[in-house]
């Protein structure tokens, strides 16, 4: 366990991330990523859920769309991830299928801190960054000065991150 | 199948087609589904910094997940150019049109609210802080949480972790303070 959390990418704390070695991905594989990712961005367009009218309508409660689509998803994935595991499945390229826990930190300060700010930047832009990189995509040319603040907001955690509780 | 193409889609075909990522993109290379991470990723590959955050090798940690997020973007092309219906508008409930009115909304044709969101909106108050402001927390608040809606929403609570739906509850706090206080001094 101790060697798979020292792997994580993501890890916090506050000592350089240790970065997962992982293989170096084909052109197919590459294709497939490109793929993957088409058909996500078709579904936010058409599900409407890259909307900040939508997302407004969610923390207004006044439609139960945003929240349908959440847990369905949801459910798909808490399924297909125990299927997978039953199965004992390896990924096509022959890495092994594991899902890197998020660690618990003391006081879980990163998650409901950072949690609440990203929430109000949420509900603000309405986008969270998937829907950002799509509305770019579908000619809301505007949402890349918001991608932009994002990268800054990033820049600015990186180099604020000693300084932050965790 | 025509209607599919035109009409917007149910949440019961949407929703587990996302869920789906998750499966997928963990067959297709074991790669956790999460998009959040590409805002490091693009750091470490302009800004040179200095900063240990960003000191790591971007392409062979991020490469997948940089040509994911590019996909995202050519699926939004490919369904605004094929998929949707010119003057389209997001059929929200009467209930939030008016509410949103009230904000000062009055132009509620497209996928985003132009008044607030276009390009013209940045010279006014309420655009520059909803593109401005907005990114910067979406930013921060996913790095610092280790995670957005598609990694701990999706991933984190299908895999069961509580540090996930500790920060989710923080993206719902934070957006319906943003909804109902903020917003109505701001606008």
């Amino acid at each position: 366990m101790t060697s798979r959390n020292a792997l994580r990418a993501d890890a916090p704390g506050l000592v350089p991330p240790v970065i997962r070695q992982a293989a170096d991905i084909t052109a197919g594989g590459q294709l497939l990523y490109v793929s993957v990712g088409v058909l996500l961005g078709i579904v936010f367009v058409k599900s409407e859920v890259l909307s900040w009218y939508r997302i407004q309508e969610m923390f207004r409660f006044q439609s139960a769309h945003m929240y349908l689509v959440i847990a369905s998803a949801l459910a798909v994935a808490t399924l297909s991830v125990q299927v997978l595991r039953w199965r004992g499945l390896c990924a096509i390229d022959g890495e092994a299928i594991a899902i890197q826990p998020k660690e618990m930190t003391p006081r879980g300060a990163r998650y409901w801190l950072g949690g609440t700010l990203f929430g109000l930047g949420w509900g603000l832009l309405g986008a969270c960054p998937g829907p950002i990189f799509a509305l770019i995509g579908a000619g809301v040319t505007s949402m890349s000065v918001a991608l932009l603040s994002a990268l800054a907001g990033t820049w600015l955690y990186g180099a604020l991150q000693t300084r932050l509780p965790h | 199948m025509m209607n599919l193409l035109r009409e917007p889609w149910p949440w019961y075909i949407a929703g587990p087609l996302i869920g789906l990522m998750v499966p997928l993109l963990l067959l297709i290379g074991g790669k956790p589904f999460g998009i959040s991470s590409n805002l490091r990723h693009l750091c470490a590959a302009t800004v040179p910094s200095g900063i240990p955050f960003f000191e790591y090798d971007w392409k062979r940690e991020g490469g997948w997940n940089l040509l994911f997020a590019l996909g995202i973007a050519i699926g939004g092309l490919v369904a605004v150019s094929v998929l949707l219906p010119d003057g389209y508008t997001v059929a929200i409930s009467s209930a939030t049109q008016q509410d949103l009115r009230a904000l000062g909304i009055h132009d509620l044709s497209g996928l985003v609210p132009q008044e607030i969101m276009g390009w013209q909106a940045l010279t006014s108050r309420r655009g520059w802080l909803t593109l401005g402001a907005g990114g910067l927390l979406v930013g921060f608040g996913s790095r610092w949480a280790g995670g957005c809606t598609s990694g701990h929403a999706i991933s984190g609570l299908a895999t069961f972790q509580v540090p996930s739906l500790i920060a989710v509850f923080g993206f719902f706090a934070g957006g319906l303070l943003m909804t109902h206080v903020v917003m109505p001094l701001m606008f």
